[in-house]
């Protein structure tokens, strides 16, 4: 069965977005999360503290050819592309995309194109466009679309890119987000036995 | 970079199952016409990588490129220098070699003579980087390191030793992160815009073309680096490439992985020791203990 996958984008500005976002979700947090997070390549040993502390999900940064699994949280690895394949993550080391590797427009449109319907998107905020083209193959591909309010952004430059380039299904304040995805996730919380 | 993706509509879908199906026809034909086999590669990736060549040569489809590729020997060629990644640098992941020096060389220190092998080596910068580091520790006299790649054109430019003198900086700062301490210019001569690596570096070196994914083991070797190649394949593959690793290690050899590859869920993960986990260096355990 395809687990549901949240994929998060996020550049300048996102660190702090993304632990707001992660610490409003529940414990038992069905779907599974996919972070793309901008980072300097020399960095990699800070990056899961800075980004997930109090999150009250399981969290790694991705192996090769690693499950997606339901209420974990996935991290990019910084200097290698993050590609979702069915039920599974793929690591590349292809040029980097508009200077971006990890590119979080490759993530997201492999994302769609490997589980369709099954995911959700999100543009945080950040400088540049990136993860505009991938929000709008995750919408045109049959899947969720969510971005950063970009008036209360750190930076509005790239929530603004994606709303340009797809009509998203919400455009959420930070605080928002969390429940809008809890809500979501609602009716798989309890299954039936 | 807005445009043609935002454009995408929801007839989507039946395309998306097209492009599989032209996709898995092309590694046919490629595979049929050349011998080269990219059928088990991991197929994200690949498909962008076969995209990117359907763009390059202006044509309108996967199809498309496969009539052009199988009628044009060049076009053959392009397409096929342009799935493989190649991406390497002289001492990449410095904190590797810093643990290969602790951990590793006083293994192989206690071998008369050693046989490593690089799979996978590229353009040559990670095996002048073994080299160096042998040399370093006063082992290159007694080692043959064989460093092999599926490409022809990568196995000549990695026996060539040249790259462009603009990455020394960057190189020279990643071999002193990686524990160097002589001067890095020793080992090559600039000339115009190339770096060229001394010629003592290449002497314990045999270039070769092999390929993982459909030759066996050549050898026996005390220590196989085996570093972002095997992400490019699909699990299935990647148990074969194991396996073939595995067959052509030591007892007591050592394995190194690239930084994002895990030893989990492999056939032989059990009869390796980590010797360095975030490294991603493992020792194969002797016949005694495993
Ligand atoms: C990203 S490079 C890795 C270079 C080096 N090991 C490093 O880590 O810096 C991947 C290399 O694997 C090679 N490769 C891909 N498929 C292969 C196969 N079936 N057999 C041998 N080499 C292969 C490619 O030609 C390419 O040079």
């Amino acid at each position: 069965m395809t687990v549901p996958l949240v994929v998060i984008g996020a550049s300048l500005g996102g660190p702090s977005a993304i632990r707001t976002v992660l610490a409003g979700l529940p414990a038992d947090f069905p779907w599974a999360i996919a972070i793309v997070q901008h980072w300097r390549a020399d960095h990699d040993e800070l990056l899961p503290d800075a980004l997930t502390r109090g999150c009250p999900l399981p969290v790694a940064v991705v192996f090769d050819k690693e499950p997606i699994q339901p209420g974990h949280v996935h991290l990019a690895r910084p200097d290698y592309h993050l590609l979702v394949e069915d039920g599974h993550f793929a690591l590349s080391l292809d040029a980097p995309v508009n200077y971006a590797r990890p590119s979080i427009d490759l993530c997201f449109e492999s994302a769609a194109e490997a589980l369709g319907p099954a995911v959700t998107g999100i543009v945080l905020t950040g400088a540049n466009d990136d993860g505009a083209r991938g929000l709008a193959r995750i919408k045109a591909l049959g899947g969720r679309a969510l971005v950063q309010d970009p008036s209360g952004a750190e930076c509005p430059t790239m929530p603004q890119a994606a709303l340009a380039a797809t009509a998203p299904d919400a455009v959420l304040r930070l605080a928002e987000i969390a429940p809008w995805l809890t809500r979501a996730a609602g009716p798989t919380l309890r299954p039936s036995p | 970079m807005k445009g043609s993706g935002a454009a995408t509509s929801p007839a989507q879908e039946p395309t998306l199952a097209l492009e599989k199906l032209e996709l898995r026809l092309l590694l046919e034909a490629i595979h049929g016409s050349t011998g080269i086999d990219f059928r088990g590669y991991s197929p994200a990736s690949l498909k962008r990588r076969v995209l990117a060549r359907v763009k390059a040569e202006e044509l309108p489809s996967i199809s498309a490129l496969q009539a052009r590729a199988l009628h044009a020997p060049e076009c053959m060629q392009r397409l096929i220098a342009g799935i493989t990644v190649h991406y390497t640098t002289l001492f990449r992941d410095p904190g590797f070699w810093v643990a290969f020096r602790e951990k590793v060389v006083p293994i192989l220190a206690g071998e008369r003579s050693l046989r490593l092998w690089v799979a996978g080596c590229s353009s040559g910068e990670e095996v002048y980087s073994l080299a160096i580091v042998l040399a370093e520790a006063g082992l290159v006299e007694r080692t043959r390191i064989y460093a092999t790649d599926l490409s022809e054109n990568l196995v000549e430019q990695a026996r060539a030793g040249v790259f462009p003198l603009r990455l020394m900086k960057e190189y020279t700062a990643n071999y002193l992160a990686a524990g160097g301490t002589r001067s890095f210019s020793d080992y090559y001569s600039a000339d115009h815009e190339a770096a060229i690596l001394s010629a003592a570096l290449r002497r314990r070196i045999v270039f070769a073309r092999h390929c993982l994914a459909t030759e066996g083991s050549f050898n026996e070797f005390h220590a196989i680096l085996c570093r972002n190649v095997t992400i490019y394949f699909a699990a299935a593959l990647q148990a074969r490439v194991h396996e073939l690793l595995f067959a052509s290690l030591a007892p007591a050899g050592i394995l190194a992985l690239g930084r994002a590859e895990a030893m989990r869920g492999l056939a032989h993960e059990d009869e390796f020791e980590p010797l360095d986990v975030r490294e991603r260096i493992f020792q194969r355990k002797s016949a005694a203990t495993a």
